[in-house]
C-alpha cells in the first residue's frame, strides 16, 4: 500500500503527541476505538475562557493511517472555536491525507474522537 | 531514514532464487527449450532427461520414489489436486475429510468448496501452541472418513505437527493422510516413507527455487493412491495433472531440492541460532509474548506479539528498510486479524500486535542485529504514542475499560 507524503510525514513526525490533565475542567478527553479492533485514539483539547482550543494532544494505538489522522486532527483543532471544531468532517481528513478506501475508518475514528473530546469538555462545564 | 539498507526477513512468504538454481535453469529457456513430451526427437529427450533428473532430486529429498512425484504450478494447486482429487476419487468410500482450523487458506478454501458439494469437513481445534490433539483426531475419524489433511508446519507461527503420530492414526484407520508441507520441505527433515505420509504438497519458491512450480508426492505403494485429475488434457503426470511441463522451473525446483538435501542440516543450525537470538533479545522487552510452540517449531521462524502496539503501525517504522509480516488486520485485505493466532486462543488485540520474522539462506547476523534494534526502537516509539500503553503503565486494567467498539 502506497501512502501519501503528507500521511508519511504525520506518521514519522507526529504533531502534538502527549497527555493533558484529564481532571482539569478546561480539558476535554475523547477515547474511542478498542484494542480488539486494532485502533484506539485518545484526543484531548484544552479550551480557553473565550471558547478557543488552545492545546490539543493525542495518543493513538493503531496503524499508520490512524496515527496520521489523529496527528492531523490535533493540528486542525488548535486555534479553532469549540463550535468550529465540532464541524470537522472525516472526509476532510481523507482528502488531506489521501487515505485509501480501506483506511477511511481511521478518519471516522478521528472525527469520533474530536466529538467525544468536545462532549466531555461541554459536559464538565455544564455541571460547573 | 535515508538509510538505503534493505533486510529481507519474510522468507516464509517467498525466497529469492539461489544463483546456483538460476544457473541450471537458464539453458532450458532457449538452447534446451524442448517439450518433455516430445518423445521422437532430441529436443524432447533433452527436456525429458532434465525433468527426470529433477524428479530424482525431489524424490531423494522427500525419501520417495521418483515415479511418485507429480509436477504442479505450486502448493496451492498441489493442495487442490490432493484434496479434491481424493474427494472425487474416493467418493464411493466416503465423504468425510478432517483438517484443522490453522491450515493455510489453500486447504481451508478447498475444503469449503467441497462442503458446497456435499463433502462433510471436520475442522480440528489446536491448543495454545498450535498443535492438534491426537485423541481428538482419533475420535473424529469415522467410517466415512476418506482423508486427513493436516499441515506439516504452520506458515504463520511455524508450529510443527506430530506428523508421524498423525500418520500412524491414519494408517490404523485406513484413512489417507495428506500433508501440506510447503513451509517444512527444505527446512526440516521430511521423509514420506518413514513418516507414513500418503500425499504431500510443496512449492519451489519457498526453498530458493522459482515461483510457479511445485511438486505433489502421491504414494504408489502401500497404499496406491489415485487422484481424480483437476486439469484435463494430454494425460501428463500419470494422468493426474495434464499440461506441458514447465521444464525450466522444474529444473530449478530439482536443483533447489538438491541444494536442500546437501545444505539443510548446516543451514538449520545457523538459522536457528539467529532465530534464537531474535527471540532472546526481543522477548526481554516488557509485555512481549512468543506465539505458537517454542520447541516444536520451524528453526528459522518466530512470531512475537508486542502488547499495546499495532502491527502495521509498528512495521511502518521500519518497512523502508526491513521486510517482514504482521498478523494485524491492517496488513491484510480482510480487516480481520490472523485467524491462525485467533485459533491459538489469542485475543484480537494480541493478534493485531504480532510480527512474523522468517529468516533464510541469505540472512546474515548483521541483518538480524539490525532488525532487532529497529524493531525494539519501533516498539518503544509506538508505545510512546499508544494510549493503552500509557493506561497499562498507570496500572489500569484494560479489560475493565468500556471500549467503544466500532
Amino acid at each position: 500500500m502506497a501512502y501519501s507524503e503528507k500521511l508519511l510525514d504525520h506518521f514519522k513526525n507526529p504533531r502534538n503527541v502527549g497527555t493533558l490533565d484529564k481532571n482539569k475542567n478546561t480539558v476535554g478527553t475523547g477515547l474511542v476505538g478498542a484494542p480488539e479492533c486494532g485502533d484506539v485514539m485518545r484526543l484531548q483539547i484544552e479550551v480557553s475562557e473565550d471558547g478557543i482550543i488552545q492545546e490539543a494532544k493525542f495518543k493513538t494505538f493503531g496503524c499508520g493511517s490512524a496515527i496520521a489522522s489523529s496527528s492531523l486532527a490535533t493540528e486542525w483543532l488548535k486555534g479553532k472555536s469549540v463550535d468550529d471544531a465540532a464541524s470537522i468532517d472525516n472526509m476532510a481528513i481523507v482528502e488531506e491525507l489521501e487515505l485509501p478506501p480501506v483506511k477511511i475508518h481511521c478518519s471516522v475514528l478521528a472525527e469520533d474522537a474530536i466529538k467525544a473530546a468536545i462532549k466531555d469538555y461541554q459536559e464538565k462545564n455544564a455541571k460547573a | 531514514m535515508s538509510d538505503k539498507r534493505l533486510v529481507y526477513l519474510d522468507n516464509s512468504a517467498t525466497t529469492p532464487v539461489d544463483p546456483r538454481v538460476l544457473e541450471e535453469m537458464l539453458p532450458y529457456f532457449q538452447d534446451k527449450f524442448g517439450n518433455a513430451a516430445s518423445r521422437n526427437h532430441s529436443f524432447g529427450w533433452v527436456a525429458e532427461d532434465a525433468v527426470d533428473q529433477a524428479r530424482e532430486r525431489i524424490a531423494k529429498l522427500l525419501g520417495a520414489d521418483p515415479r511418485e512425484i507429480i509436477f504442479t504450478s505450486g502448493a496451492t494447486e498441489g493442495v487442490n489436486l490432493a484434496i479434491k482429487g481424493v474427494a472425487n476419487m474416493y467418493r464411493r468410500k466416503g465423504n468425510h475429510i478432517i483438517t484443522a482450523k490453522t491450515e493455510h487458506k489453500a486447504v481451508l478454501d478447498t475444503c469449503k468448496a467441497l462442503e458446497r458439494e456435499g463433502i462433510e469437513v471436520t475442522y480440528l481445534d489446536v491448543n495454545r501452541q498450535g498443535l492438534i490433539d491426537l485423541e481428538e483426531l482419533r475420535a473424529a475419524i469415522k467410517d466415512t472418513t476418506i482423508l486427513v489433511a493436516l499441515m506439516f508446519a504452520n506458515n504463520e507461527i511455524g508450529t510443527i505437527q506430530p506428523v508421524k503420530e498423525i500418520a500412524k492414526i491414519c494408517a490404523e484407520n485406513k484413512t489417507l493422510f495428506f500433508s501440506d508441507a510447503t513451509q517444512a520441505v527444505g527446512k526440516v527433515p521430511v521423509d514420506v516413507k518413514d513418516m507414513g505420509i500418503h500425499i504431500l504438497a510443496f512449492s519451489g519458491h519457498k526453498i530458493y527455487g522459482p515461483k510457479g512450480v511445485g511438486a505433489l508426492y502421491v504414494s504408489r505403494k502401500n497404499p496406491r493412491v489415485k487422484l481424480t485429475a483437476q486439469i484435463d488434457g494430454g494425460g501428463h503426470e500419470r494422468g493426474m495433472r495434464s499440461g506441458t511441463l514447465n521444464v525450466p522451473a522444474i529444473v530449478g525446483l530439482g536443483k533447489a531440492c538438491e541444494l536442500a538435501s546437501e545444505e539443510m542440516e548446516a543451514e538449520t543450525v545457523r538459522l536457528q541460532a539467529l532465530r534464537d537470538k531474535i527471540d532472546r533479545e526481543l522477548l526481554q522487552m516488557e509485555e512481549v509474548v512468543l506465539n505458537g510452540a517454542k520447541e516444536s517449531r520451524l528453526p528459522q521462524l518466530t512470531n512475537i506479539s508486542f502488547k499495546h502496539v499495532e502491527g502495521e503501525g509498528l512495521m511502518m517504522t521500519f518497512n523502508e528498510n526491513i521486510a517482514l509480516s504482521s498478523g494485524s488486520a491492517c496488513t491484510s485485505a480482510s480487516l480481520e486479524p490472523s485467524y491462525v493466532l485467533k485459533a491459538l486462543g489469542l485475543g484480537d488485540d494480541l493478534a493485531h500486535s504480532s510480527l512474523r520474522i522468517s529468516l533464510g539462506r541469505f540472512t546474515t547476523e548483521e541483518d538480524v542485529d539490525y532488525a532487532i534494534e529497529r524493531i525494539r526502537n519501533g516498539v518503544n516509539h509506538m508505545r510512546s504514542l499508544s494510549p493503552i500503553w500509557e493506561m497499562y503503565q498507570e496500572g489500569i486494567d484494560l479489560d475493565s475499560v468500556e471500549w467503544s467498539e466500532h
